[in-house]
């Protein structure tokens, strides 16, 4: 594959979250703000593109029985890596991410790729396929944070957009895109314009609806 | 390829791995440790001044901070002292030091911290008519962890000014609304002390009268961690806390 391909095709045609179903945890957990989200973007995106690139360097020596325990190993390092230097360089952000950076390591998207990719491919390539699949993550975070932040608290980024009702403005928030299932329905709905755009990635149903059955057939 | 899977190379990978992640992770840690310990100590201090609701954030962290005069407090006897040196003294490894500290009653550990140190930080900030604020440091079980902060009271000594966590590992929208900009502005204005001489001040269930001069809400859907925070001022304004010092500084012997 080209690197173009590799590197754009999992921002709308492979995209982690809305294609592969990966990371769903991650992107309830932060996307009540936008800055916040912003450097757990950066952070997945450079802990999945280095862990793809380690991974695929040792790929030829990474025995069978623990390469699960050996990709494991070098994303926890790497995931540490960041949280110590979120420690010294933004301590505020890292005061508000708190566990949300730890939980990178279990980020499905980190393990997924590392799997399917970076194992059976050159460290260039999977560096490159680990940095698509990170902004592919990025878009949807990033668009889950605009409209939770912008329509649940009134805010960008802390800033204010729309004057609150409640502080004297006009604008009536809704609690509930505050609140983490509210990102579901909106990856939902993601994913829903996502396929209404690419035909491609619609599913064949794995089963059929038959029609109600009749009460005394039954 | 094949020969992967011996048990030889399998423990020499594993081996290997391990080390080089391990130098890695370690060097990271070693030699951020500085710029992390002077972010935490500047975290330390702006708590602190938001807790006193004095935080200007144009101004930096250790300018501000000199206004504030840090003394330490024998808590038996409640007086300064001068015993330890207040720059070098660690409040929180004290209160795990048998030398500094001592275990508490389970019957009088109401905040749940199992040891009380001797000695106890307190921040002034002294004007021209002598103290404006005292801060004082408060801590206590939630309901995951124990929460860090600073309660800081008007020169009668009564009235609450802030309070604020620092630390705490409350669950995030949950317990961790302790950390609620709009929570946290319920504090200021309640009167800690009661009229018996007690302490009065309580974190209610559910929604308090704004009114109430010893009421403040509770958290909905953190129950306990209000509960904890309930206990924990309780704790530290009661006997066994400052209840003793405040009542010298109001007299003017401590």
């Amino acid at each position: 594959m080209k690197t173009k391909e590799l590197l754009f095709n999992p921002i709308f045609n492979d995209n982690p979250i809305a294609l592969q179903i990966l990371g769903i945890c991650s992107a309830l957990a932060v996307t009540s703000s936008l800055r916040v989200t912003l450097v757990m973007c950066v952070a997945l995106t450079l802990v999945t593109g280095f862990s793809n690139f380690f991974v695929a360097l040792v790929r030829n020596h990474i025995p069978n029985s623990i390469r699960i325990i050996v990709q494991m190993t070098i994303i926890a390092s790497l995931v540490i890596l960041v949280d110590e230097v979120l420690k010294a360089v933004a301590y505020d952000i890292s005061k508000e991410l708190s566990v949300f950076v730890g939980l990178i390591i279990t980020n499905c998207i980190v393990m997924g790729r590392a799997e399917a990719f970076a194992m059976k491919n050159p460290p260039l390539p999977s560096f490159i396929d680990g940095i698509g699949n990170g902004l592919g993550y990025s878009v949807i975070l990033i668009g889950l944070a605009v409209i939770r932040e912008l329509f649940g608290a009134g805010k960008l980024m802390g800033y204010e957009i729309l004057p609150l009702a409640t502080e004297g403005g006009w604008f009536v928030s809704n609690g509930l895109l505050l609140l983490p299932p509210s990102a579901f329905f909106l990856i939902g709905l993601f994913i829903w314009a996502i396929r209404a755009w690419k035909k491609d990635q619609v599913e064949e149903p794995d089963f059929k609806m038959s029609a109600n059955t009749v009460a005394k057939e039954a | 390829m094949a020969n992967n899977d011996s048990i030889k190379k399998t423990m020499l990978v594993a081996v290997s791995l391990c080390f080089v992640c391990s130098v890695v992770v370690s060097t990271a840690a070693v030699l951020l440790r500085p710029a992390q310990v002077a972010n935490k100590a500047q975290d330390f201090k702006r708590n602190i001044l938001q807790a006193a609701g004095m935080r200007d954030e144009s101004v930096a962290v250790e300018e501000q901070f000199a206004e504030i005069t840090t003394r330490v407090v024998d808590l038996s006897t409640g007086r300064f002292t001068d015993a330890v040196d207040p720059d070098k003294y660690d409040q929180r490894k004290a209160a795990k030091d048998p030398a500094l500290s001592e275990r508490l009653n389970p019957d009088d550990d109401i905040a749940k911290i199992s040891r009380l140190e001797k000695y106890a930080e307190v921040y002034l900030v002294e004007g021209d008519q002598g103290l404006e604020k005292i801060i004082l440091p408060i801590r206590g079980y939630g309901l995951w962890s124990t929460l860090y902060g600073f309660l800081a009271l008007d020169s009668d000594l009564n009235t609450v000014v802030g309070l604020g966590f620092y630390e705490h590992g409350e669950t995030p929208g949950l317990g961790g609304e302790v950390d609620n900009p709009n929570w946290k502005a319920s504090w200021p204005g309640k009167q800690v002390y009661g009229d018996d001489g007690g302490v009065a001040i309580e974190v209610v269930k559910g929604k308090a009268d704004p009114d109430a001069r010893y009421e403040v809400d509770g958290l909905s859907g953190a129950t306990l961690t209000a509960r904890g925070v309930h206990n924990l001022v309780q704790f530290w304004l009661g006997e066994n806390g400052f209840a003793e010092f405040l009542d010298n500084l109001k007299r003017g012997e401590a």
